[in-house]
């Protein structure tokens, strides 16, 4: 005999934003008639911290693992205690997705450090000898669009051998110069990363060109706090020695879930930047950062 | 019961002797239709049928049925010619209804109509060339020997949901489990594979493609795509690239075909239009669904791959929003900029331009900003990356450069498709501009209109002639001039200047093979234009250039491909044979089966477009020759039907030839093309049927008196004939032939000839086989020798007994014969001849004969009705009849009553219709065998009853014995 509890939101992308209703079908499947001691949704939503064993040392990040921010967590009641028919029973609800006090809902955000999440469970109690049953389903918290219009902020830049730092033999460097520019570096999340790149002259052909979506993520803790940066995703945008002159496109569509409006708050920070990446054919790797603003307008 | 009735019989059939008389004028007066005069204006089920305005058919259907007489009757026209008009029924009514179609929806929706009409205006219409049409030539075109490879990292993907975190939902778990398999299994690198294996992998992976999507492993498929896009960024065997292109797209098809009918699949239902479809149509299941490709995509590394591979689901942008193909097409152009090999860059090209045509033929731009960006970075050819590559792989420069030609053909023709002459022009301007132009040269002259082309052929030419000699090959730019010249004409003062300048420089390639490429596609130009001098010139050089070395024997295709356009241009034969180096020319075709092949494309003209008779020795002389070329390449394995074909070609020509009036030129020609075709029976046959004519046609100018000079050369003929004739091995050929030839020997009183005809058709009947092989089955022959006896039989009415030989000479030996041949067992056949041998004799027996024969004495006239001539014909009657009644007998006794009643059945309507049934025991002798016919019910009651009505009918004319018909009617 076997019960199986699912949740089927309304909404195909599963995309809420604050103070909207999550409706959707708590779905029990059985072959026979199941007796139960009430059945509730459970709504929660928690930042997870997690300390990099890079900046506090291994034992540490393992025992020092920070509490988890409760952000919201509420409670409905969907069915009295009671008996659901065999066969495949539809129970609908509507949870409003609304938080108590003055706490701050912050986005959806699946990174290595910090992890924002939402999620609903159905709980459904079962009398003696019988286990609880329960199901998760998570759905994805977006913040409602700001009105405000964001300045478009672009950037323009050159590499050349020059403008490079941290180099330790400049004179080995073969000779080029990559001009170009970023749209803006305040980003519209919903919007692709847009710009342009022009390799105006090169000693050495060019093996690759690629833009390093970066994530940097900070943690405080009781020692301090920990900012780690890594790599969300490498999109190539050039390979092999491209024709000199001819501008190439910039282009990077923001990844949902691995991406969220920059986020700064007492205990943690999210942010991101862009690394433009040359990879020339003697191996030579030169790398240009950019921080980039992102936020959902 | 039976035998008494044969007791009866018996005694009977001695008194068959009276055949009935006949008067045959009077019995042909009565049996004619009255004539009655032909109205004009009568309705003809033939006559065309002419709806002269469909729009008025609303009223009623009078106007399509009503056959108005368009031809007025005064002008005899033949129904059938006019039919042939364009103006049968069928098609009109055709025209009238697709006509009226339109008319009709207009009326209810003219604002839809209006609205497909436009559409139909961006749609690509017949007249763009497919790039289905363009994979196969590209495939054969570009192959190589070389070892390939594949290199396939199923699992070199980073997924970027690097920690799955516990709320991963079930789907995405499975998933990402099904993508760690890939990556343990599956990072192999296939090497050195030849070409086939290549093809067989890749052919595998479209496969594993479509499996891994049927059984919803979507991420499976999804990878696979990807790597076979990375596979189109190696262009380590940079031979091999155009067609492994053409490969991999193919799967890149199937990927974008399997996703968009998914989304659309996933639309609820109503399911929409599968064309015309509007954003709001779509629901939000297959939004995400859609939505989460795009961005499962967009995070693809690799930049070839996420090109392809967007550009292979672009069609899907249309479930998003309305403007997303607009938006994305510009987009990928622009990316394929960061590509910076040349080659691979001008292929990703082309894909996205086939994807953009399909998708979206009205989004010009792209194309043509396409096409700007590859002409910006076209130096990128000449670059040090390139020439490095080339040299390490050993590649030459033309070599290389004609590997873009199937990309860059196809991006300008996808340009150019219905664009205006403006943007053309500005087109080539800018090709123009750039330096080493040569490859672009000719892709702008193949895949720009013809029209345009030929227009500006002289500039082409200029510009060919400015080109760099050490890139691309010029002899393949001027084969490209010529392709468009072929097919429009340039202005007439132009003509011969660019056919000398082109020619100048085909002439001068060197390579025999380059040479016939490039001459082989301006002959046409050649033909089209000028005169058998200047295609003369064109041969002459054809041949000083393949002759050396027998270079000609690896250039047999395009060769042939010369002649069938000379072929198509020049149908005149005497101007074709005239030409000094037409026949030099065929001499080039030397192996057995390319010349037949020549040959018997030089007859199916020369039938085709022969109109009359000719003697014009040249022609004769070089159209024998052809002839014995594909005669003579039959041989003992030659098929049969090769046989048929290549005899009814020279049977064509046979028929074309004609002496007029110089009949024994005509003999001799015949004589000699016996001499020269003997391996083909139907040939020969021809030749005899032939020589039949001309005799014919020589009585026929004489006017049927033959002079002593006339009387010779038709006995020629039939000597002719007479030793033919047994050179055939088919049986029936020659028993025709000879009954033919004899015919035709009495018409023209050459008696002892035709006496001679029959006799040895006579006496060669008993080698009939029984059964014969018709089309391959082995049919009993039986039919086909009644027939030939029944005919044989009607000749010998008219041919006259020979003076040393006895009465009836042929007849009994002909009958003889009949008895002595093995029939088949249980078989009529022989009783059968014996019945219809009566109404000859009944004939014979006449005062009148029914036909004969102009200035030869028939029997009839031998004779003159002698008592003995006519007591020996009763005689041989009566030893028929008496064999059909003995037939008849033994038939009683076996199983074979229906046999039987059939037989009766037909000696009883000889009897009636030659006998002379006033003569009592005759009579009985019919009234018996009516009885024995109906004796076992076998007998048609149909053909009965009209039999009854028949013989009533005569017993008006004649007087019957009132016991006949009682007889029979008692026998009812």
């Amino acid at each position: 005999m076997s019960v199986i509890l699912d949740i089927r939101l309304k909404r195909a992308n599963k995309v809420y934003h604050e103070a909207e209703v999550l409706a959707g079908v708590v779905v029990i499947t059985s072959k026979e008639a199941v007796q139960h001691q009430g059945i509730s949704l459970t709504m929660e939503g928690l930042v997870n911290l997690q300390l990099s064993s890079k900046s506090v040392g291994v034992f540490e990040a393992f025992y020092n693992s920070v509490k988890p921010i409760q952000l919201i967590n509420s409670n409905i009641e969907v069915a009295k205690p009671g008996k659901v028919p065999g066969g495949k029973t539809e129970i609908p609800f509507e949870f409003p997705l609304q938080v108590k006090g003055n706490k701050v809902l912050y986005e959806t955000y699946h990174g290595v450090f910090v992890n924002i999440q939402y999620t609903l469970r159905c709980d459904m109690r079962r009398p003696l000898l019988a286990k609880d049953l329960s199901k998760t389903c998570e759905f994805i918290h977006v913040l409602q669009p700001q009105k405000s219009k964001v300045q478009p902020s672009p950037v323009d830049f050159t590499i050349s051998p020059e403008t490079l730092q941290n180099v330790k033999e400049r004179n080995s460097l073969p000779k080029f110069l990559v001009r170009g520019h970023l749209d803006a570096t305040n980003c519209v999340i919903t919007q692709p990363l847009t710009g342009e790149l022009v390799v105006e002259s090169s000693e050495v052909a060019i093996k690759s060109i690629e833009l390093q979506l970066v994530r940097v993520e900070t943690c405080g803790c009781a020692e301090g706090y920990a900012r780690d940066a890594t790599e969300i995703q490498n999109i190539q945008i050039a390979e092999g020695d491209v024709c000199h002159g001819l501008p190439i496109p910039i282009y990077m569509v923001f990844p949902r879930l691995f991406t969220c409006p920059t986020l700064e708050t007492t205990n943690f920070n999210v942010e991101f930047e862009m690394n433009v990446v040359i990879v020339l054919h003697d191996d030579h790797l030169i790398t240009e950062n950019f921080p980039l603003k992102l936020c959902r307008v | 019961m039976i035998n008494q009735h044969f007791t009866v019989s018996f005694i009977l059939f001695m008194f068959f002797r009276h055949a009935r008389v006949r008067k045959y004028g009077a019995e042909l007066q009565r049996c004619q239709l009255e004539a009655t005069p032909v109205e004009q204006g009568d309705y003809h089920p033939l006559k065309p049928i002419i709806v002269t305005d469909s729009r008025s058919r609303r009223g009623g259907r009078k106007g399509s049925t009503s056959s108005s007489s368009s031809s007025s009757s005064s002008v005899a026209m033949d129904p059938l010619s006019s039919m042939m008009e364009g103006t049968d029924p069928l098609s009109l009514f055709a025209a009238a209804s697709a006509s009226e179609v339109p008319t009709l929806s207009h009326s209810s929706s003219s604002v839809e109509l209006g609205r497909k009409q436009r559409e139909n205006e961006d749609e690509v219409g017949a007249d763009f060339e497919p790039w289905s049409a363009k994979r196969g030539e590209i495939l054969s075109r570009f192959t190589t020997t070389e070892k390939l490879s594949i290199n396939l990292f199923m699992g070199s993907e980073k997924n970027k949901a690097s920690s799955p975190s516990s709320a991963v939902s079930e789907k995405v778990r499975t998933r990402l489990e099904e993508l760690d398999d890939l990556e343990e299994g599956s990072q192999r690198e296939l090497l050195n594979l030849s070409q086939q294996d290549y093809v067989k992998r890749i052919e595998e992976l479209n496969q594993s493609l479509k499996e891994a999507w049927a059984s919803d492993q979507k991420v499976k498929a999804l990878k696979i795509v990807i790597q076979c896009s990375k596979l189109l960024s190696d262009t380590s065997v940079i031979q091999f690239y155009p067609s492994k292109f053409v490969l991999i797209t193919d799967i890149l098809d199937t990927f974008g075909r399997l996703v968009y009918e998914r989304i659309w699949s996933m639309c609820s239902d109503p399911r929409p239009q599968p064309d015309s479809f509007s954003v709001e149509d779509v629901n939000d299941t297959a939004k995400e669904t859609c939505l989460n490709w795009f961005f499962k995509i967009a995070s693809i590394r690799e930049l070839i791959p996420r090109l392809y591979v967007e550009a292979a689901i672009l069609k899907c942008n249309r479930f998003l929003n309305k403007t997303g193909i607009q938006e994305t097409l510009p987009r990928l152009t622009a990316m394929i900029r960061g590509i910076g090999d040349p080659l691979v860059a001008v292929y990703a090209r082309a894909y996205l331009c086939r994807v953009g045509m399909e998708v979206a033929p009205h989004l010009k731009d792209s194309l043509n900003k396409n096409f700007f960006d590859l002409l910006a970075s076209f130096r990128q050819i000449h670059s040090d990356t390139v020439q490095n590559q080339l040299v390490i792989q050993r590649v030459e420069i033309p070599v290389y450069l004609t590997l873009y030609s199937p990309a860059i053909h196809w991006i300008l023709q996808c340009v150019a498709y219905r664009a205006p002459d403006v943007l053309l022009t500005e087109m080539m301007e800018r090709c123009k501009k750039l330096g080493n132009n040569a490859l672009l040269l000719n892709s702008v002259m193949w895949a720009f209109r013809p029209e345009f082309v030929a227009a500006r052929a002289t500039d082409f030419i200029g510009m060919i002639k400015d080109c760099d000699e050490a890139g691309f090959p010029k002899h393949l730019l001027f084969g490209s001039l010529g392709r468009s010249l072929a097919c429009a004409d340039p202005a007439e003062s132009e003509r011969l200047p660019i056919l000398n300048e082109a020619w100048k420089v085909i002439t001068k390639v060197r390579s025999p093979q380059d040479y016939i490429n490039c001459a082989e596609i301006w002959v046409e130009f050649t033909c089209r234009h000028f005169t058998k001098r200047e295609v003369n010139t064109v041969l002459a050089d054809i041949i000083k250039h393949m002759t050396p070395d027998r270079a000609f024997e690896d250039a047999y295709p395009q060769l042939q491909s010369v002649m069938k356009k000379i072929l198509t241009y020049f149908h005149n034969f005497s101007v074709l044979f005239s030409m000094e180096k037409f026949l030099p020319f065929m001499d080039m075709f030397q192996k057995d089966s390319v010349r037949v092949e020549v040959c018997k494309s030089i007859m199916e003209v020369f039938i085709k477009h022969q109109q009359e008779p000719t003697r014009d020795p040249v022609i004769l002389n070089a159209l024998l020759h052809v002839c014995k070329t594909m005669h003579d390449s039959v041989n003992a394995l030659t098929v049969e039907d090769e046989k048929r074909s290549l005899a009814l070609l020279i049977n064509g020509f046979i028929r074309m030839v004609s002496f007029g009036r110089d009949f024994e030129q005509q003999l001799s020609f015949c004589v000699e093309a016996r001499a020269t075709f003997c391996n083909l029976e139907t040939v020969i046959i021809q030749l005899i049927h032939t020589v039949n004519q001309l005799a014919m046609e020589t009585k026929r100018v004489m006017g049927g008196n033959h002079s002593r000079k006339t009387a010779a050369f038709v006995r020629a003929c039939a000597a002719y004939s007479f030793i033919t004739i047994p050179s055939l091995t088919s049986i029936f050929s020659r028993l025709h032939l000879y009954l033919l030839s004899g015919q035709v020997a009495l018409a023209n009183q050459c008696l002892s000839q035709a006496d001679a005809f029959l006799k040895a058709a006579v006496s060669i009947l008993p080698e009939v086989p029984r059964t014969i092989s018709v089309e391959g089955k082995q049919r009993s022959s039986e039919a086909f020798l009644l027939d030939f006896i029944n005919s044989f039989l009607s000749t010998l009415l008219v041919v006259p007994d020979h003076p040393e030989q006895g009465v009836l000479y042929l007849v009994r030996g002909l009958l003889n014969m009949v008895q002595d041949y093995t029939w088949e067992d249980n078989s009529d056949a022989k009783v059968r001849v014996y019945i219809s041998a009566l109404p000859l004799l009944a004939a014979m027996s006449q005062e009148n004969y029914l036909y004969t024969i102009p200035k030869v004495d028939s029997n009839e006239t031998l004779y003159g009705g002698d008592p003995k001539f006519v007591a020996e014909i009763s005689r041989l009657c009566e030893t028929l009849i008496g064999q059909v009644l003995d037939h008849l007998k033994t038939l009683g006794r076996e199983e074979g009553v229906r046999r039987q009643g059939s037989i009766a059945f037909a000696l009883f309507s000889v009897l009636l219709a030659h006998g002379d049934l006033r003569n009592n025991k005759l009579n009985q002798l019919a009234v018996n065998l009516w009885n024995l016919s109906h004796k076992n019910g076998y007998c048609e009651t149909r053909t009965s009853v009209r039999t009854l009505e028949h013989i009533k009918q005569q017993a008006g004319i004649w007087i019957f014995t009132c016991g006949f018909v009682g007889g029979i009617w008692f026998g009812c």
